[in-house]
């Protein structure tokens, strides 16, 4: 019964993101001032499927949780045997629970911006929430005609296949939710934007109301990033944390996109300007988003991420992709041109600073979508390519480089003009930092260029991002500045993380046998016995390392090569000595014939501090949330007062009075 | 000009979506072939999975081609090549399998509910002989001749419309 009540839950939501849809593109047909009696539908209908979908989700979850090998997508990627919380997270380790999983967020969030967003002009909400809709319907008919979750078994199976043991990990817990969200929290963002053009309503206002969906799908995009990155370096065992891999770029993109979006909505609420240029990155961000969605669900790339591939899905894919990327592209041309150009500024300005990175974030956005793109154009000709960190490193950088010089002096500029004299002091500091450090470390030896250069300007950017606080009462510095240099100083943290893994890492391959030591860095490691050791669902041949450092008291790592027998798979399960200064990462690999076993080590210099910088990164953009609707709290509620003041004054017969206070900039 | 340039993303998504909507078309190789294919079987010699049949190995593959099938209890394609198994099994094949990582009462029971095609099942515990004969996965069916060497090797279970097709190869066997 509960998988039947899924099912029927699914359908009555698509058929409300249809009343959504007519609903909202009704109010577009009202005279301004009239309303439309359809449009009044279009909020409830979208609160209302919000529930439903969120509501099927819950069902799928409470099968896998009860193991209902009845439901085929159970069966085919669960297992009775399967520790509990893996049963849970594995809802969404598959095609199916993952699309649910992904409706149900797109509803939630639709659901959430109908209830509880009233500042918009009920034409552009209309507008938008038919947007949502519509996105949503698609979506809806994807998951109902060709990737049914609750699809039955004609016969219950005995037993499950279970799940990927890759995916058997606590990481999947984590990493898949948050990204979902992030990705389909922009899918607001492209809604609100293509509301925004249809009505010709882009303005300080609406990017107001824009502001905080783009910033919290920011902040769960840039968080999923930081926790896939660490998951995909503890558990493959190959001792990298980004791999430039289809399914990152597919992560990174959106991330790219949404990171331009904030800064651009910011300069639109503030200073009415870049209104085009918001648009487009609205519609884009959310494109990324679904064309990840496409290239990791198709097939038409290979990828270490091997999600349940088929190309019959991909066509239905691409045929969204071409219904609202398409369309949305179609109407920003159509429309974009009646745009009233924005307020106009000087080049050397606030303005001037986001306006440059914003091109440089979108540039290396194009050298990630080229590069991800490139095999599939290749393959077109016959040839395999596959496009890695020799063309996306130093492609990456020419654009990155100038972006991190200018993200460091930006927030130091005033808005609309400045004179770069002006903060002579600060240009001086910032130059002198990056040269410097460099010049510093060039002497103890010879490191390669980009990590160097990382170095330098990691130095440079974690003093810059504080430089906004000086001369200010610590106190008063509003929370979304904050939260500027909060995330600003996380990348600095980021990019030196990632600096020093490039350039001071350390490496040992090794056939040891036991009680044989290897020395790396300042550790001995000393592989004292390998024993085989039994889990819930697997076999593993556990190695005991003791590891000295400077000859100190020894710590044991347990590095183990697994053995899945349902999916029959072997996993290399890294263990992993973490210092304030870095981390030892230690791999068992086969037995060599004479006996002898492979160990890998790697000692890796303050490689935390690429994840630490991610979480500051994702902190500050909790901050500048919480700054925002803080204000604008505040401004409802001094609205309100306001209009409370004068119906009084109106009661009482009075004219003139105290006028009603004005909604601040 | 402003107007025009308004244009390009939608261009450059038309040709990404031409591109790939081309490249979807195309077949692609999913899986990895056995390097072993022209090679003879490695030599082996495992016990029954079950009782009351016998244990498999490399000199059970003599006579006329046979066909080897890579199968488990655990395993729902299994259940969905059954029938074909059966199928295969009518029209006189040999079908010698070799259970993987799997327990005598599972397979047995397996094999009392949907049917025993097999004359001989060998048990592999740890998939040594699995990997031996370059088989990723489970199910997958090799077609190995008269002497012994593997001509053929189908991934994944078996669907109706790939009997003939095995049949064929069987035949080419010969």
């Amino acid at each position: 019964m509960i998988a039947e009540i899924g099912l029927a839950a699914l359908w009555l939501a698509a058929a409300l993101a249809v009343l959504q849809m007519v609903s909202g593109a009704a109010s577009l047909r009202a005279a301004p001032g009239e309303a439309n009696a359809l449009a009044i539908y279009a909020r409830p209908a979208a609160v209302v499927q919000a529930f439903l979908a969120v509501l099927a989700f819950l069902l799928l979850l409470r099968a896998f949780a009860v193991t209902d090998l009845s439901i085929k997508l159970v069966a085919t990627n669960s297992h009775s045997m399967k520790p509990f919380i893996y049963k849970l997270t594995g809802t969404w380790g598959n095609h199916e629970g993952s699309m649910l999983l992904w409706v149900g967020v797109l509803a939630a969030s639709g659901g959430l911006l109908a209830a509880f967003e009233k500042r918009l002009p009920e034409r552009t909400m209309g507008a938008t929430l038919a947007v949502q809709g519509f996105v949503a319907l698609g979506f809806y008919a994807f998951l109902l005609l060709s990737s049914n979750p609750f699809e039955r078994l004609p016969v219950p199976a005995v037993e499950g296949n279970g799940l990927n043991p890759l995916l058997q990990d606590i990481g999947l817990a984590i990493h898949p939710p948050t990204l979902y969200a992030g990705y389909v929290g922009l899918s607001v963002a492209f809604s609100l934007a293509m509301g925004a053009l249809m009505t010709r309503e882009v303005n300080p206002a609406f990017a107001r109301v824009m502001r905080p969906w783009v910033l919290g799908a920011w902040v769960l995009l840039t968080l999923g990033i930081t926790a896939g990155s660490y998951w995909a370096y503890y558990e493959l065992g190959w001792g990298g944390w980004w791999f430039w891999d289809p399914v990152e770029n597919a992560s990174l993109m959106p991330w790219l996109a949404a990171t331009a979006l904030m800064h651009s909505v910011s300069v639109l609420a503030a200073r009415d300007a870049l209104r085009t240029w918001t648009i487009m990155l609205g519609v884009l961000a959310f494109s990324m988003s679904m064309l990840g969605t496409f290239l990791v669900r198709s097939g038409v790339l290979t990828s270490v991420h091997a999600f349940a591939v088929d190309p019959e899905r991909g066509a239905f894919i691409l045929a969204l992709l071409g219904l609202y990327i398409g369309g949305a592209f179609t109407i920003f041309a159509l429309r974009a041109g009646a745009v009233a150009e924005g307020k106009r500024f000087a080049a050397a300005s606030r303005e001037g600073a986001l306006v440059f990175n914003n091109v440089m974030l979108s540039a290396i956005l194009a050298i990630v979508l080229l590069g991800t793109l490139y095999p599939l154009l290749t393959e077109a000709f016959n040839v395999r390519v596959s496009v890695g960190p020799p063309y996306f490193n130093p492609a990456g950088a020419i654009f990155a480089i100038p972006m991190l010089l200018v993200m460091a002096v930006g927030p130091l500029l005033r808005w609309k003009s400045d004179k770069p004299a002006r903060i002579q002091f600060e240009l001086m500091l910032i130059a002198a930092l990056v040269i410097g450090v460099i010049a510093l470390v060039s002497f103890f030896g010879q490191f390669p260029l980009l990590p160097l250069l990382g170095l330098g300007l990691a130095a440079a950017l974690a003093v810059a991002a504080v430089l906004p606080l000086r001369g200010r009462k610590l106190v008063r510095v509003p929370l979304s500045t904050w939260g500027m240099v909060v995330a600003h100083f996380g990348i600095a943290v980021s990019l030196f993380g990632m600096a020093c893994e490039g350039a001071f890492s350390e490496e040992r391959l090794a056939a040891v046998a036991p009680g044989g030591t290897e020395q790396i860095g300042d550790f001995a490691v000393t592989l004292e016995a390998v024993t085989p050791i039994a889990g819930p669902n697997w076999t593993a041949m556990e190695a005991r390392l003791a590891v000295r450092q400077d000859g100190g008291e020894p710590v044991f790592l347990t590095p183990q090569a697994r053995s899945f027998w349902s999916p029959p798979q072997s996993t290399s399960e890294s263990a992993l000595l973490t210092k304030w200064n870095g981390q030892l990462y230690a791999v068992i690999g086969n037995q060599a014939e004479d006996g002898r076993w492979q160990i890998r080590i790697w000692w890796k210099p303050f490689v935390t501090f690429i994840w630490y910088g991610g979480l500051l990164i994702g902190l500050g953009g909790i901050l500048a949330i919480a700054g925002r609707l803080g204000v604008d709290l505040k401004r409802r509620s001094a609205t309100a007062k306001g209009a409370q003041r004068r119906a009084d004054v109106e009661a009482l017969g009075g004219s003139g009075g105290v006028p009603a206070p004005q909604p601040a900039e | 000009m402003r107007k025009l340039s308004l244009w390009i993303p939608l261009a450059l998504f038309a040709f990404f979506a031409g591109l790939a909507a081309y490249m979807l078309t195309q077949e692609k190789d999913q899986f990895v072939e056995s390097t072993m294919i022209g090679q003879p079987l490695p030599a082996f010699a495992l016990d029954p999975a079950v009782d009351g049949l016998p244990g498999a190995s490399k000199a059970d593959f003599t006579g006329r081609p046979k066909l080897l099938n890579i199968w488990a209890s655990w395993c729902t394609p299994c259940i969905a090549e059954a029938p074909q198994l059966e199928a295969l099994k009518r029209q006189g094949v040999e079908i010698i399998g070799i259970a993987i990582r799997d327990k005598p009462a599972d397979a047995a029971n397996f094999l009392n509910r949907y049917g025993n095609p097999y004359t001989r099942i060998g048990s592999d515990r740890i998939s040594e002989v699995q990997l031996a004969i370059g088989s990723s996965g489970v199910p997958e069916t090799f077609v190995i001749d008269a002497k012994g060497v593997i001509r053929y090797q189908k991934i994944g279970d078996i669907r109706p419309e790939d009997v003939p097709v095995l049949l064929a190869e069987l035949e080419k066997a010969q």
